[in-house]
């Protein structure tokens, strides 16, 4: 409303935000959270199967050091991009919400910044000096213990990005005392970050799996040692990851309705958690499939064995991911800011006065039957174009169709009906802002959406209007008392 | 007000977040101008390296110390670009903070050029790495190997003005309203003059890191060259950035010349001339080591070119903080106010709501149907009518089915399952009391 409207009108805005953070989680999790440890580890190993005069099995040791060569190529590059990625597509996607959230979140970030900064630092001296570390066994020794340094570095980003990520799925703390500290208390936080380190964990184990199976040749014995190993790590971390799902999945409701998310009561919650019960159930199968297969028949195992449970378990963590984002909903910012990105506190002024007469970018702000598909489209963007798209991914005419019947010409009187009331029975959509014209002139234009197959561009191509009520020589005349008052 | 009138029509005063800052704004300034700084230096080593490398590696191809030195630069660039990429999440984080509205307004008006960084980039790294790992398996296809890096530090030098443009639209609100996409916010007065010094800075700043790097005792150069020497690399950097220091001054000033008059005052100028004044002495040293002859008197001048750069860098984030400042108080007054004025009038609508016409009333007239009749309208209206399919089924149906069942029909509101195939399926009430649905299937039963 205060911000250009970015808008992607095929692929749907939040696509863009869910494709970055989930690439970006799972890099996290299974490449920097998960691997580091597993990689020290066998890097230890190394030195344990050493002969006796020998530091390190060299073998052993060459095949472990290019495996966190692809960990640290990936880690260093898009990891760290869809990282910094998060924060661009939000503040495309989102503005008003990230924008809120770093003012109360600052100091969380900022110390998040700080143990990002050591991960990379310490991520790049432990994989760089690798090879001179191999000199002796007391530099060696050195080395790993280095590496066990590190995998708590990462552990300690992953511990404070879950606070933020409870905390914002906490209505009630955001209106009383907005604190990062509630963040960890939150009845969520425990829950995931037990979920989410075994998680790690395994995903780490299962990735490494792969790459082993894609540097080593099939008959060799270094391969089947490696394998078999990993297959033990898998092995001893899924019971961890089990019962942090259960844990998680049997939280998860119950804190959010503490927390009256009403899209925890919804068909589409109920869907959606249903499905993870299964998802939970094959996770756990193929990790100890994989993981028995490793151990009994290492020699057997190959890149196609490997890939799809690891495709798997990567996937399993995006279905939380996807499932996490939804409980939040209506809210973006639980009871205090709704995915439109309105605020619950403003909506009364808005039902009272409309919500083209405050928006600072619109085309119309005073409707008149001429410019009612006009009107709509500004009404459109301003509190549908999040979520919904006019005809791609999400398409608001697809939504009414599916409720009315395809194909078949929208009814307005029905939509006029059901607009005003459908946070009631699809609890998941925030109320409508908007006032009664405004109403009417949204309808004409998802009718004339679906009559045309019109589409809809955003800010970055089509630039944006000023409201005139919302210019400067206006705010100029309102303002000027205030104003005066506070040069002085 | 000075705001010219013409403009003022077309200048959007948006609302800012009515959220306080999580610091005193004064210590919020100096993180975002210090982290930046951080940020920055690490990014020109990033460009600069990646530019030279290309250029040592094609100089490589008649004689092989230079392809050394080539080399040497690359692994130099792949962690300097992972420092640049992290120390830029502080700065970004304290400006998100400080001009949440300006610097929002430009990325979203620059939306796909300001997405494609992160792919852009993306690619940009995995080539250096690319590029330095194939360094002796690609010994025979030297071409190939040189374009891997080329492509690299093309990206690098389109990626800056993607950046310069988002700071530089963030100071004029007045040319928002005018801008339709990326490339119209990139030829605003100001931006190319700016890139065109930041390029300049980037060769300054490698140059003097070339002859630090190569002036460490442990760095084994007779080892690593057959004919350089560490005086002859120490020269090189000196070249550099002498280089670097002369593309600074001449596009310094074109920036200085081409500034909106918006945010210059006094105290700007005044820093700015002062910085360039730091130019021209970092120039001067960086000469007298060029031009020296003999390695000692070469290595005197290292401190006084490095201080006199490093104090440059910072005079320079101040003045552009200075001309941030004085380019949007004014605007920010009038946000600051506007904010204000809003949120009183959205606790005056609050405290004082009206009916808006969409919220139901409950009619008197009906009695004991009134209150499930409203309570009908407003939940199930929307799906149901009396007689006829609308998304469900008419209310007609259901009083018969439901005839005397008026369990039947509580539960079946509240958790609803899926009977009719060509129907889409009712979603769940769970949140309605037992009293609302009770007062609801009263009013259907009623429907005859």
């Amino acid at each position: 409303m205060d911000f250009p409207m970015f808008h992607l009108d095929w692929l749907n805005d939040r696509f863009l935000i869910a494709a970055v953070a989930i690439i970006h989680v799972m890099i996290n999790h299974g490449l920097a959270v998960g691997f580091i440890p597993y990689v020290t580890w066998l890097e230890f190993k190394g030195v344990q199967r050493a002969g006796k005069d020998q530091i390190v099995d060299w073998h052993w040791d060459e095949l472990i050091h290019n495996k966190m060569k692809v960990g640290f190529i990936i880690t260093t590059t898009i990891g760290a991009m869809t990282g910094v990625g998060i924060w661009f597509t939000v503040a495309l996607v989102s503005p008003s919400s990230i924008g809120s959230l770093i003012r109360v979140f600052y100091w969380a970030w900022f110390t998040e910044w700080l143990v990002f900064v050591t991960e990379v630092v310490l991520i790049s001296i432990y994989y760089l000096t690798w090879t001179s570390a191999n000199r002796s066994l007391r530099s060696k020794l050195k080395h790993i213990r280095f590496g066990a340094f590190l995998s708590i570095a990462s552990w300690i980003t992953m511990v404070i990005i879950v606070s933020i990520l409870s905390f914002m799925m906490d209505p009630g703390n955001w209106n009383t005392h907005k604190s990062l500290f509630n963040g960890f208390t939150n009845p969520i936080y425990i829950p995931q970050l037990f979920f989410r380190t075994p998680v790690a964990m395994l995903m780490g184990g299962v990735f490494g799996m792969l790459l082993t199976t894609l540097f080593t040749k099939k008959e060799s014995i270094l391969r089947s040692q490696v394998i078999k190993l990993g297959g033990k790590w898998v092995l001893g971390w899924t019971p961890f990851a089990l019962a942090g799902a259960i844990y998680y999945w049997n939280a998860m409701p119950e804190a959010m309705k503490a927390n009256m998310s009403t899209a925890v009561g919804s068909m589409d919650f109920a869907q959606y958690y249903d499905v993870l019960k299964y998802v939970i159930i094959g996770a756990t199968v193929l990790s100890i499939l994989l993981a028995g297969w490793a151990i009994w028949k290492p020699q057997r195992l190959n890149v196609g064995v490997v890939i799809v449970p690891c495709l798997f378990i990567f996937g399993f963590l995006g279905i939380f991911e996807r499932v996490r984002e939804f409980v939040r909903k209506p809210y973006v910012i639980g009871g205090y800011m709704y995915s439109n990105l309105l605020r619950e506190e403003d909506y009364p002024l808005y039902k009272k006065d409309g919500i083209l007469k405050h928006a600072t970018y619109t085309s119309v702000h005073e409707i008149t039957s001429e410019n009612m598909v006009e009107a709509g489209q500004n009404v459109f963007m301003l509190t549908c174009s999040r979520c919904h798209t006019s005809n791609g991914i999400n398409s608001v005419v697809n939504v009414f169709e599916k409720m009315y019947g395809r194909g078949k010409p929208l009814d307005e009187e029905s939509m006029t009906a059901y607009i005003p009331n459908m946070h009631q029975g699809r609890t998941f959509m925030p109320p409508f802002p908007g006032n009664k014209k405004e109403l009417e002139a949204l309808v004409a234009y998802i009718k004339h959406l679906q009559e045309t197959g019109e589409s809809l561009s955003g800010a970055q191509t089509d630039g944006i209007v000023v409201n005139p009520m919302q210019n400067s020589e206006q705010s100029t005349k309102m303002y000027a008392d205030t104003l005066s008052v506070s040069r002085r | 007000m000075d705001i010219n009138l013409l403009q003022a029509s077309n200048t959007p005063v948006p609302r800012d977040l009515p959220l306080d800052l999580p610091l005193p704004e004064w210590l919020l300034v100096t993180l975002l101008v210090l982290s930046f700084l951080l940020h920055i230096i690490f990014v020109k080593l990033m460009v600069g390296g990646s530019i030279l490398t290309l250029f040592a590696e094609i100089k490589g191809l008649r004689n092989n110390d230079y392809d050394v030195f080539a080399y040497e630069i690359a692994k130099t660039v792949t962690v300097n670009k992972s420092m640049a990429v992290v120390l830029g999440v502080a700065p970004l984080l304290s400006i998100n903070t400080l001009y949440t509205v300006y610097f929002y307004s430009a990325n979203a008006l620059t939306g796909l050029a300001w997405f494609m960084i992160i792919p852009l980039v993306t690619i940009a790294f995995l080539l250096t790495y690319l590029h330095k790992y194939t360094w002796k398996a690609m010994v025979n296809y030297k071409c190939l190997h040189i374009s891997i890096i080329a492509l690299a530090v093309f990206i690098f030098l389109i990626v800056p003005t993607i950046f310069l443009t988002n700071v530089n639209l963030m100071l004029f609100p007045e040319r928002w309203a005018y801008i339709k996409g990326f490339m119209s916010a990139l030829i605003l007065p100001n931006v190319l003059p700016r890139y065109m010094e930041f390029l300049g800075a980037c060769l300054t700043v490698t140059g003097i890191f070339i002859v630090w790097y190569n002036g460490r005792k442990s760095y084994p150069v007779g080892r690593l060259y057959q004919t350089f020497n560490r005086n002859t690399l120490k020269r090189m950097g000196y070249y550099v950035t002498t280089f670097g220091l002369g593309l600074q001054i001449i596009f310094g000033i074109v920036v200085m010349i081409s500034l909106p008059a918006k945010g210059i005052n006094f105290e700007v100028l005044e820093l700015m001339v002062f910085g360039g004044i730091m130019l021209f002495v970092a120039l001067w040293f960086s000469w007298k080591a060029l031009s020296a002859d003999s390695e000692q008197k070469r290595d005197n001048q290292f401190w006084k070119v490095m201080t006199s750069i490093l104090f440059f860098i910072l005079v320079y984030g101040g003045s552009r903080q200075l001309y941030r400042e004085q380019a949007l108080h004014k605007h920010r007054d009038l946000i600051a106010a506007k904010t204000e004025a809003f949120e009183r009038l959205s606790k005056a609508a609050r405290e004082h709501q009206v009916d808006d016409g969409t919220n139901v009333e409950v009619d008197p007239a009906l009695g004991d149907l009134a209150q499930g009749t409203a309570l009908f309208k407003q939940n199930c209206a929307s799906c149901h009518k009396e007689k006829q399919r609308l998304v469900g089924p008419p209310v007609q149906e259901m009083a018969k089915i439901y005839y005397g069942n008026e369990e039947g029909l509580k539960n079946w509101i509240k958790v609803p399952g899926k009977k009719r195939a060509d129907f889409p399926q009712m979603p769940g009430f769970p949140q309605l009391s037992d009293e609302e649905l009770t007062e609801i299937t009263k009013y259907v039963l009623s429907v005859k």
